[in-house]
């Protein structure tokens, strides 16, 4: 027979006002389990606690119903107090008199009724209540940070000088990612490789960061603290170790005419290359879509230049699988493509170009070693137009949102212009100007009033070719409208800022959410805006929505922090209410059939098989297992199991039942 | 059978949306009618649909489902399994001559305080006209026997 104690909390005036307690009390005094029933003014007070604890030594308690407010807010409260006692605190239940009774209710004899039967039930449910223990999960302080652009370098170095491995995997042969390709940032105007690439040599030498680089996450397995992770080592065709990057494969490398990723097809590379002079590691790559060996069979000029035969043509992927404790993800961005815009061309004009193609032209490390050229005949534009807005804001071109970026980037490309070619022109055609930041409304003005770019409000409605020049229809909506018709030489459309490639896959792989754009979904858009909806793995820079450097470093420490939070601790503590397969003894082993229903239907990927064998390892039976590390007590698989063979801990079958049948 | 019809509702709610929504409808002091008698549950996907059936057994004359809305669940798909299921459930319910009028399933998040109020209010009322749920006590006996 069950020692419970009621203790019932008239929570000031909150509910003795509408609720009889004291009747209350004297009417739970009756339910059979029932030893003890007391009223109190405070129960979360201290001597309210104390007079709780007192009681349960006294009477020699096992469970305890406190009745008082929500569980949501005293649950921890009253479960401590309990536990101090020496009673299991998973004892110890709840009933919600003041939020679901006395504040929603007027003062009658059916609300004190109400108010007895609500404990009534939890009296039931304590009666099947069992003692319940803290999950405890150890914590693999390794930390893989996934993308190494300016984000993915930051919560690198920052978990790194926390004091923890890191392993910063990259898919492209180099680390450093968009903000590597910038000539100049906004609002300081300071060269953008220049701030950076200190950051990527740190990172690269950092004595607690392996880099991935040219590698991808294939496969990610486990749970927070506990991730395996496979990642796909792509073959550069070369030993890395052998090379010393000196380039002389490069130099001597006959095929000289593939178009240039980095140089976003402005320029031209080698079969084998490296993607700029600054790369993080200096080590070439072989593009065996384009290589002649990899076509004709024949070649191998490199091989044969090669001081320290580093090459290795038969190289292949190389899979590995690593022990991590937490994740980031921060694979950044694309940029829509200038093909997107019927408008203006599909992309077929080779002087209308997007934001980071104008990038590279003005770049002292681009194609044009930074003079402005055209594209198309190298001559110097002597009027450009810049189109901010180019897909963002416009559902028809599926991107709703603001990119954010671009009004800030549009007014530097327009100053660098300026700054190269000063008897030019400048126009930037706008929607709204959106130059929230620190220093950003001012480096609009100065590009206004100081540099004479010329705003007009308006969009763009064609471009088109005529004498070789561009000609840019558009509306000018501060002059009511006014057609405005401009002969450039050169456009810049800022494309949207658009979700990575692949990104929607990478998410189903870790199993983190993502948005309609897919972009990756943060645990709570205002008070977890770092974290992901599955423990462990964390968001930075502009994989979650469109960001500009300050925000996306910004974003990459707090995750660090996040994760250096997570490394502090050796074990992970967790709540027990997870779910359990019955086991029982042979020759049944357990009610659990194998049917494996609720696989399909658990949303975590916790439900995992498990054999049961004979002495001689012959396989007996397979049944369901879930993991309690990753299981977070949902209960769907509790409702899906056809046999009744799942149980969910704090929230058990017999429980609920229990609780119904005092109704 | 002079006293007048008073309803028994038996609330299943999950953790995260409704019981939430209900403890904001108390923080903001908005009044309903006291029929209701609220069981948490973590997740309507938990909810076993054997439950209500045991609920009407036990003289409950009405039942409220309710949780977070699609897309809100704090366990990602729960809601969604509680809803495929109940539409299964539903036909099988209506099948064996139970009142399928008699179970409200509903959304109500944890912002949505009045909401909770007006869905305890709106099933209260339809279920005290369509008055006490003999039947099915009747048709639990008949099986048994």
């Amino acid at each position: 027979m069950s020692r419970i104690g009621v203790f019932t909390c008239h929570c000031g005036e909150n509910i003795g006002a509408t609720v009889d307690c004291a009747k209350v009390s004297e009417m739970c005094q009756h339910i059979p389990g029932v030893v003890h029933s007391v009223d109190y003014k405070y129960m979360c007070s201290d001597p309210g606690q104390r007079m709780m604890q007192e009681a349960i030594k006294e009477h020699s308690l096992d469970g305890v119903v406190v009745a008082a407010c929500s569980p949501r807010m005293h649950e921890p409260t009253f479960r401590r107090a309990v536990s101090n006692a020496g009673v299991n605190p998973y004892m110890c239940e709840m009933a919600n008199l003041r939020e679901h009774c006395s504040w929603v209710h007027e003062k009658s004899e059916a609300t004190t009724q109400k108010a007895a039967d609500l404990i009534r039930v939890l009296v039931e449910k304590v009666k099947h209540n069992t003692p319940l223990f803290p999950i405890k999960v150890p914590v693999t302080k390794t930390a893989m940070v996934v993308g190494g652009g300016v984000a993915g370098i930051q919560v690198a170095l920052d978990i790194a000088n926390g004091g923890h491995k890191v392993i910063l995997v990259e898919k492209s042969p180099s680390i450093g990612g968009h903000m590597s390709q910038l000539s100049e940032t906004f609002p300081t105007l300071d060269c953008s490789q220049c701030i950076l690439t200190p950051r990527m040599v740190e990172a690269a030498q950092h004595p607690n960061i392996t880099l991935m680089t040219y590698s991808e996450v294939e496969k990610v397995d486990g749970f927070i603290g506990n991730f395996k992770v496979t990642v796909r080592k792509k073959a550069r065709k070369l030993d890395e170790k052998l090379c010393t990057g000196c380039g002389l494969c490069i130099q001597k490398c006959p095929n000289k005419k593939i178009s240039d990723e980095f140089n976003e097809g402005l320029g031209t590379r080698t079969a084998i290359y490296v993607p700029f002079p600054q790369a993080v590691p200096n080590k070439p790559v072989i593009d065996t879509l384009n290589c002649t060996f990899y076509k004709t069979g024949k070649c191998k000029v490199c091989e044969k230049v090669c001081p320290t035969n580093a090459i290795r043509f038969e190289q292949e992927d190389e899979l590995v699988t690593l022990d991590i404790g937490a994740i980031v993800l921060a694979t950044g961005f694309k940029l829509m493509k200038t093909e997107a815009f019927p408008e203006y061309g599909y992309g077929k004009h080779k002087d209308i170009i997007d934001g980071m193609q104008f990038e590279r032209l003005a770049s002292a490390s681009g194609p044009t070693a930074g003079v402005m050229k055209r594209p198309s005949d190298g001559k110097e534009p002597e009027t450009v137009v810049f189109i901010a807005c180019s897909g963002s804001r416009d559902r028809s071109k599926g991107v709703p949102y603001c990119s954010k970026v671009c009004c800030m980037y549009t007014a530097k490309h327009a100053m660098l212009y300026k700054h190269k070619v000063h008897s030019g022109k400048a126009y930037v055609f706008y929607m709204d100007i959106r130059a929230s930041g620190k220093d950003y409304d001012e480096f609009v003005r100065r590009a206004i009033e100081e540099d004479d770019v010329k705003y007009i409000r308006g969009r763009v409605s064609k471009i088109y070719e005529e004498d070789g020049k561009l000609i840019v229809k558009g509306a000018d909506t501060l002059m009511g409208g006014e057609q405005v018709e401009i002969k450039a030489d050169m456009v810049v459309l800022a494309t949207a800022v658009q979700s990575n490639d692949r990104s929607e896959e990478l998410a189903q792989t870790l199993h983190v959410s993502y948005d309609t754009y897919g972009f990756f979904a943060e645990a709570h858009p205002k008070l977890r805006p770092v974290e992901t909806n599955t423990g462990g793995i964390f968001l930075a820079g502009a994989c979650q929505a469109p960001r500009d450097i300050p925000e996306s470093v910004a974003q990459a420490s707090a995750a660090a922090a996040k994760v250096l939070g997570l490394f502090s601790q050796d074990q992970l503590t967790r709540e027990p209410i997870v779910a359990v397969v019955n086991r029982q003894a042979g020759p049944t082993f357990s009610y659990c059939v194998g049917c494996f229903l609720c696989q399909t239907a658990c949303p975590y990927q916790a439900i995992e098989q498990e054999h049961i064998t004979a002495r001689n390892g012959d396989v007996i039976k397979t049944i369901a297992r879930i993991n309690p590390g990753l299981c977070q007590g949902c209960g769907t698989c509790v409702a899906t199991c056809r046999t009744k063979a799942i149980d969910l801990q704090g929230f058990s079958n017999e429980q609920l039942y229990a609780e119904i049948m005092t109704l | 059978m002079t006293e007048k019809f008073e309803p028994k509702i038996t609330a299943f709610v999950c953790n995260w949306c409704t019981y939430a929504g209900a403890d904001l409808t108390g923080t903001s002091r908005i009044k309903y009618q006291s029929n209701v008698r609220v069981l948490r549950v973590p997740c309507t996907g938990r909810i076993d649909f054997m439950l209500l059936m045991k609920a009407f057994q036990k003289g409950t004359d009405g039942v409220i489902v309710s949780g977070c809305h699609p897309n809100d669940c704090h366990y990602t798909s729960g809601n969604y399994h509680a809803r495929r299921r109940w539409m299964v459930y539903k036909d099988l319910m209506d099948f064996m001559g139970v009142d399928t009028n008699r179970v409200t399933f509903s959304w109500v998040s944890a912002a949505e305080g009045a909401r909770w109020a007006q869905l305890v209010n709106e099933v209260t009322d339809n279920i005290r006209n369509l008055g006490p749920y003999a039947e099915y006590k009747e048709l639990a006996v008949a099986g048994i026997e």
